[in-house]
């Protein structure tokens, strides 16, 4: 064994290496305060470490990085910890920087000769902020689409060149498949050699130009190794006890919290996401523009970002004046001040607002959503977006609250969750065609109440005077009878939460059938039920709710087998082309509850 | 490296710190390792289900003098997360048998994979990358083969009379024994 380290250290030298990195002089003795390099290294190794697994199964294009991150997160063995390590290592690495700097400028160790292990510092700061910024899109999910999109709009507004530079990152004149593949190359490639390279400057420069020690120097000095190198160690570990912890704590709040790092729903360049917002490090410039707006935006996005980072670039040479230091001082707590403040601010101002809240609520139901069908089905060549976009559970209430809102409700709200501020004119959808529903409108206190005729012209219609007149003066016995026949139209609709009530009540049913046509209960008088009636007035009732009943009505309720001339208001969606074939089987699908459901969770493969 | 003078067992102290210090950083190098090499092996847990009979083709179109004929098996297959209907998984070599029975061989040689072409002249299977060379039951033709074994048969069954239905599986390739594929 020493024979073959002979041949080594003779042909390496590694012996004298090992000795001069770990015989490194600690003026002072060891101390906690110079960590902070330490650990920032081994949340850098962290990165390239877990970034290279991640690579094993990442894979770039619009069709496939949000399926792969999904099969990542979901699918592949301890995907979630490792992508957990990467996301929650990321924004350490963040705050690790700015302990690194803070502990660099209040102990002067910038000062000369240390200038461009300052600079190689500050250059490496910015780059670790390029690798958040392309790694935030890389999963393709909405928020990093949307937020991305912001900043790339932003690099575009750059006077004479911006155009041209937003062209060549984002790899074509919108976000595409080569904007993964060039984010990819910049966030796994570019960006992470050139840190390497600098790293390899930074503690060659550092090492040459010994510790900068706190003063006043009052214990002897030691060597790194062993009592410094166990500080760093403890460091180290400690950080990643706040990463694994960072990735278990949603559990500590609620049981089936997902671990580790959030997947939204894929991106969709179709749907506005509107909680979309950059990653917490990086809403204060998010802020900070807000307050630039129209044509001095340019002042907010990058004149005055550039200024301040120029002034942080100068700060070894502000030293070397006499009220240097202070300066500097005082500038790195302006900005940590003036960054903290803002990002409280960009807090307190999405609490505040609804829209915010109800977006990032829909976000999370959407993303849910999003892998529940990818498990339940797989995720078709065309990608996980169309999962959603022909999801009737996703597309329902979008198209109920943009087309039906206006007049109708979905359990009081307009089917995303929000009151419209109007009242409603039509009634309430939820449940409709169901055993409930048609009770409530047969129910002489409810029908003319505006979550069923109250809001229409039919509210002094006959049906309304039927049920407040004659259904109110019913005996039991007719109440019986009335409530056969309630059963009996209800299983018209076929719904899936009522099969196994419709299938249960056959004979019910039957005798609600022909209950319905007999003179006492006089619904056959308008209505037409099963049986061909050229004289019916009123909407025809049989397969009432059905799949194929609701998508001729919402085409055209105006048509003489329902409303006809008695229409009121409501427009013929599919005739007069207000909504596609495709929008109206959709939002009839979510009315009547037809969704593909997870099935129990044991039979889900892993 | 010296300890002050007032400290009891300066070397056990000194060997504390140094263990102390290997075995936490090798635990703080360890986690981020340890957390991507399921992943890698991932792979590993997953099998490859051998799917159930597809109806290819009806006996009719297989020619009466047993020449064989090559089909595309089509089935649903899921890769990682995609999952495709009627996708194309493999192909087979039909040959109508006596007595209306039928041989399914699986077209991959089982030397190194490669697709094994029909030459009619020899009625014979040739492999077009190592030469492997067969008979039309699928057994070698050469004392001494690139092959391993002969080829693949596949369970095939006649319906009805005349659909011809083939349970297609992929083999090990490199061994003499016919092995499943995991």
């Amino acid at each position: 064994m020493k024979t073959l380290f002979d041949w080594l250290d003779n042909r390496t030298g590694f012996r004298k290496l090992t000795r001069e990195a770990l015989y490194e002089n600690v003026p002072g003795g060891s101390r906690w305060r110079y960590v902070w390099g330490s650990t920032l290294t081994f949340a850098f190794v962290i990165q390239v470490v877990t970034g290279l697994f991640l690579l094993f199964a990442y894979s770039p294009s619009t069709k496939t990085a949000w399926e792969s991150v999904y099969y990542i997160q979901h699918e592949m063995t301890g995907g979630w910890l490792l992508r957990g390590i990467h996301h929650f290592a990321s924004q350490a690495m963040i705050v690790l920087l700015a302990l690194h700097l803070m502990q660099v400028v209040i102990d002067g160790a910038y000062k000369a000769p240390r200038e461009l292990n300052f600079l190689t510092g500050i250059v490496m700061l910015l780059m670790v902020l390029g690798l958040s910024l392309t790694g935030y899109l890389l999963p393709w999910d909405q928020k990093g689409y949307w937020a991305s999109k912001v900043v790339a709009s932003l690099a575009g507004a750059t006077p004479v060149v911006g155009a041209a530079i937003q062209k060549v990152i984002i790899g074509g004149s919108d976000f595409g498949h080569h904007t993964l593949t060039r984010f990819l190359a910049i966030h796994a490639g570019v960006l992470p050699g050139m840190i390497v390279l600098l790293i390899v400057v930074h503690i060659y420069l550092f090492r040459r130009h010994g510790l900068t020690p706190r003063q006043p120097v009052r214990r002897p000095d030691v060597a790194f190794w062993p009592d410094q190198v166990l500080k760093d160690s403890v460091a180290c570990l400690a950080v990643l006890a706040t990463i694994l912890f960072l990735i278990v704590s949603p559990r500590l709040f609620s049981p089936d919290a997902p671990l580790g790092a959030e997947l939204g729903a894929p991106a969709d360049p179709s749907e506005q996401y509107s909680a979309a917002r950059p990653e917490w490090y990086f809403l204060f410039l998010f802020q900070f523009l807000k307050y630039f707006p129209g044509d001095k935006e340019l002042w907010g996005s990058v004149i005055i970002p550039s200024l301040v980072m120029g002034l942080v670039f100068l700060m070894p040479f502000i030293g070397k004046w006499k009220l240097g230091h202070r300066f500097n001082m005082g500038l790195l707590l302006a900005i940590l001040i003036g960054a903290a403040g803002l990002t409280y601010l960009a807090y307190a101002e999405d609490r505040q607002k609804p829209e915010f809240q109800l977006a990032t609520k829909q976000a999370h139901a959407s993303a849910e959503r999003a892998v529940a069908l990818a498990r339940l089905r797989g995720i078709p060549e065309s990608g996980a977006l169309t999962l959603l976009r022909e999801d009737p559970l996703t597309q329902g209430p979008k198209i109920f609250a943009r087309s039906c809102a206006s007049c109708h409700r979905y359990d009081g709200h307009d089917g995303m969750g929000a009151t419209p501020s109007d009242a409603a004119s039509a009634a309430d959808l939820k449940g409709f065609g169901s055993h409930e529903w048609l009770a409530g409108i047969l129910d002489p206190g409810h029908v003319a109440a505006s979550n069923y005729f109250g809001g229409t012209k039919f509210k002094d219609g006959k049906m309304v005077r039927f049920v407040k007149k004659d259904i109110a003066r019913f005996d039991a016995r007719q109440k019986e009878h009335l409530n056969k026949v309630v059963m009996a139209v209800s299983a018209e609709a076929g719904l899936k939460s009522q099969a196994g009530a419709d299938s249960r009540d056959t004979t019910a049913i039957e005798e609600g059938r022909r209950l319905f046509a007999i003179s006492e209960m006089r619904c056959a008088e308008c209505h037409q039920f099963r049986k061909k009636d050229e004289d019916a007035t009123a909407p025809d009732l049989t397969g009432f709710g059905s799949r194929e009943w609701l998508i001729s009505f919402i085409s055209d309720p105006a048509h003489e087998r329902f409303y006809g001339k008695r229409n009121d208001r409501m427009p013929s969606f599919g005739k007069e082309h207000q909504l596609t074939p495709r929008e109206i089987s959709l939002l009839t699908d979510w009315i009547r509850g037809e969704w593909a459901t997870a099935e129990p969770v044991a039979s889900v493969k892993r | 490296m010296d300890s002050p003078p007032d400290t009891p067992n300066p070397d056990r102290r000194e060997f504390f710190k140094k263990a102390s210090a290997v075995v936490l950083g090798g635990i703080a190098a360890a986690v981020p390792i340890g957390a991507g090499v399921p992943l890698l092996l991932d792979p590993l847990g997953r099998r490859d289900t051998a799917g159930a009979a597809v109806h290819v083709v009806n006996i009719d179109s297989l020619p009466v003098d047993g020449t064989p004929r090559k089909f595309t098996i089509l089935a649903s297959r899921k890769d990682a997360w995609n999952r495709y209907d009627d996708a194309p998984i493999g192909a087979v070599y039909l040959r109508r048998l006596e007595g209306g029975k039928v041989q399914a061989l699986n077209v991959s040689c089982p030397h190194a994979g490669c697709f094994v072409d029909y030459a009619s002249a020899s009625r014979t299977f040739l492999c077009p990358c190592h030469n492997s060379l067969f008979h039309l039951d699928g057994t070698l033709a050469q004392k001494s083969s690139p092959s391993p074994r002969g080829m693949d048969s596949l369970e095939v069954e006649v319906r009805k009379g005349s659909e011809v239905w083939v349970k297609f599986q992929n083999f090990q390739a490199g061994h003499a024994t016919k092995m499943a594929r995991a």
